[in-house]
């Protein structure tokens, strides 16, 4: 991924992409230094009382300035800056005064011109002068007498007129090179100020699991009561019925040998259906291969098991946590079962992967990627069905995520990201 | 005939000792754990092995795992697994370790005497059985692929039995057929899923083994 080893051409478009990008964002800075100055211009006539009625606009119209500057952050160079909480509609200008985020946005409408204009600002002026090196220099030193100067070389001979022009070029090609970096910086520089404060990224944190805790309680207490409800109306009633049938044979078995006989091979009956009761519930709760074997294997028996042609590549290097490989299991079922139901598909593909290093997989942590993809009609949409939507909250509990990419005609392909750490195949236990 | 028998719960493994003993066999060995279960498979192979999936250590697929490893040391030791559960991943490992000799069957199959001990003779007699399970999973996916459309209703009761170890005989007792029809029905089989006459493979295991592959 190294950016020699692009094509020169597309490398080429990018950088002047950054360029134009620079530009651009030059010129909003000026924007956000006309709302910012607006803005200050309300504060001043609040004494005054118009200043009441201008600040709300005002603010907003801020917010609306940065919430497109964090946008563009992510767009261009993928930093993400968290937003602060929206702005107190109601409270009017006492409301706007006393939010923290305004503050934030008004100093950045300051700051955002004269440190983040001049950063963007430099790669395309190098460009530019480059360009004027190259292009404009050579057809008129000449005409000009010996004030002409190009940089720090006076041109004045054909000679200094061709180190101006290698000069020019130069200047345009650290243009180019330094415009991807600034951006960058740009944008880092944009989430100090813009980001929301710490506190309340925690506090959004902390509403966050506060949810997915309550979920993962609610569905466990879910799961409980089906249990319960299963043993009691399955195994355990025909365990009773079992007991009286073999009563009623220990009676017959004097008066009655050919009755008794057939009681008690209905007692047999009885039995084999509480043990296919009980492994059926068994199987609800944690299928019994993926405890053996773990995901890898599990998800093959799965795939035995269907009715699609289903390709299943494994690359695990050892055991994930239990709740991990239950989570991931229970998706892939319901990706294949809804395969097989919604889409018409054939053919079914699914990788299993742990990133554990590399540059993706560096900034965000380890973590088991499921990809799912079926050769069927497409069109599927999580809002619909609750099988999709299911498997999004269960992964949500553990940070995961589900992309889906289903356009209407196919094929349909499902991404399962769940944040773990792989354990080696010997230390499989803990 | 000699058994070698791995069955880590008190209970049942005294039973099928029991139940082993009662029919004639000889229980050579009772383990309750993986390692053991090697060691005993190893050094005097026995003429039958009776298997829980199952087994200490680690209490995963260790028993299957020590029988696969000794079938590699010993080709053809015939064992009969059994497990509280059928998953067709371990039914393809078995049957692809080689061909014949092997059994899955469900526990519980052991509740009726008869039909287990039927078992254990025919796997130790080089057959292959499968259980009713396993045997219907695969004809359900078969048929809902379209696979199986081929065969007719007669051929699907036949294989299906063929699939569970049987002889001709006793297919032919169970559907009420004379066995020359089971035998018209057999080749039929073996064409329609494209297996050629030979005197080294057993025909009926590859039959079994052409559905599990599909």
């Amino acid at each position: 991924m190294s950016s020699t080893s692009r094509p020169f051409r597309a490398e080429l478009s990018r950088r002047s992409a950054a360029v134009g990008r620079c530009h651009l964002a030059g010129l909003l800075g000026l924007r956000v230094a006309a709302v910012g100055a607006g803005v200050v211009g309300a504060l001043l006539l609040l004494p005054v009382g118009v200043g009441l009625r201008l600040l709300p606009p005002g603010a907003a119209a801020l917010r609306r300035c940065a919430d497109r500057a964090r946008h563009r952050a992510e767009q261009w160079s993928g930093v993400r800056i968290t937003t602060p909480d929206p702005l107190p509609r109601t409270a009017g200008a006492r409301g706007v005064l006393a939010d923290a985020g305004f503050w934030r946005d008004l100093s950045w409408a300051w700051l955002e011109p004269l440190v983040g204009g001049l950063l963007v600002a430099l790669p395309p002026s190098l460009v530019v002068y480059g360009l004027f090196g190259v292009l404009v220099q050579p057809f008129v030193w000449r005409l000009l007498d010996d004030g002409n100067w190009y940089a720090f070389v006076p041109v004045h001979s054909t000679a200094l007129m061709l180190a101006a022009t290698v000069l020019g070029l130069g200047f345009t090609a650290a243009g180019l090179l330094l415009a991807p970096p600034a951006l960058r910086l740009h944008a880092r520089w944009g989430r100090r100020l813009l980001a929301a404060p710490r506190v309340t990224e925690l506090r959004r944190r902390v509403e966050e699991l506060t949810d997915s805790r309550t979920e993962v309680l609610d569905r466990q207490a879910a799961e409980l009561r089906r249990i319960e409800r299963d043993l009691h109306d399955g195994a355990q009633a025909r365990l009773v019925a079992l007991g009286m049938r073999l009563d009623s044979a220990t009676r017959l078995l004097e008066v009655d040998p050919p009755t008794a006989r057939a009681a008690l091979l209905e007692v047999r009956e009885l039995s084999g259906r509480a043990l296919e009761d009980l492994r059926g519930l068994v199987r609800g709760i944690q299928p019994p291969v993926l405890i053996d074997r773990g995901l890898g294997d599990a998800v093959r028996s799965l795939a035995l098991d269907s009715f699609l042609d289903v390709d299943v590549e494994v690359r695990l290097a050892g055991r994930l946590p239990a709740a991990v490989e239950s989570a991931a299991y229970f998706a892939v079922n319901e990706l294949l079962a809804n395969a097989a139901k919604h889409s018409a598909a054939g053919r079914v593909d699914i990788r299993l992967a742990h990133e554990d290093e590399g540059e993706e997989a560096g900034a965000r942590g380890p973590r088991l990627r499921v990809t799912v993809t079926d050769d069927g009609r497409g069109g599927a949409d999580p809002s619909r069905g609750t099988g999709l939507l299911g498997v999004r909250e269960r992964l949500a509990t553990f940070d995961g995520s589900l992309v889906l990419h289903s356009p209407q005609g196919g094929p349909t392909t499902v991404i399962l990201e769940i944040p773990c750490a792989s354990s080696l195949p010997k230390t499989s236990s803990c | 005939m000699r058994v070698v028998l791995a069955e880590d719960l008190f209970l049942l493994r005294d039973g099928l000792v029991r139940t082993l003993t009662e029919h004639g066999f000889d229980v050579v060995a009772a383990v309750d754990n993986g390692p053991g279960l090697l060691r005993a498979l190893l050094e005097e192979p026995p003429d039958v092995a009776v298997v829980d999936v199952r087994l200490p250590p680690t209490h995963t697929d260790e028993g299957l795992q020590a029988a696969l490893e000794a079938r590699r040391h010993h080709r053809g030791l015939p064992v009969l697994v059994l497990s509280q559960y059928v998953d067709q991943l371990y039914a393809n490992e078995l049957l692809s370790s080689e061909d014949g000799a092997v059994g899955y069957l469900l526990k519980d199959r052991v509740t009726d005497t008869g039909q287990f001990i039927d078992a254990v003779r025919r796997v130790a007699a080089g057959g292959t059985v499968l259980d009713p399970q396993v045997i219907g999973r695969l004809l359900a996916r078969g048929e809902a692929r379209g696979t199986i459309s081929a065969l007719t209703p007669r051929e699907r009761d036949v294989l299906e039995l063929m699939a569970e170890g049987r002889s001709n005989a006793a297919i032919a007792g169970t559907l009420y057929f004379s066995e020359s029809a089971v035998a018209k029905h057999t080749a039929s089989i073996f064409t329609k899923l494209g297996i050629a006459p030979s005197t080294e493979d057993n025909r009926r295991v590859l039959a079994v083994l052409a559905y599990l592959r599909r």
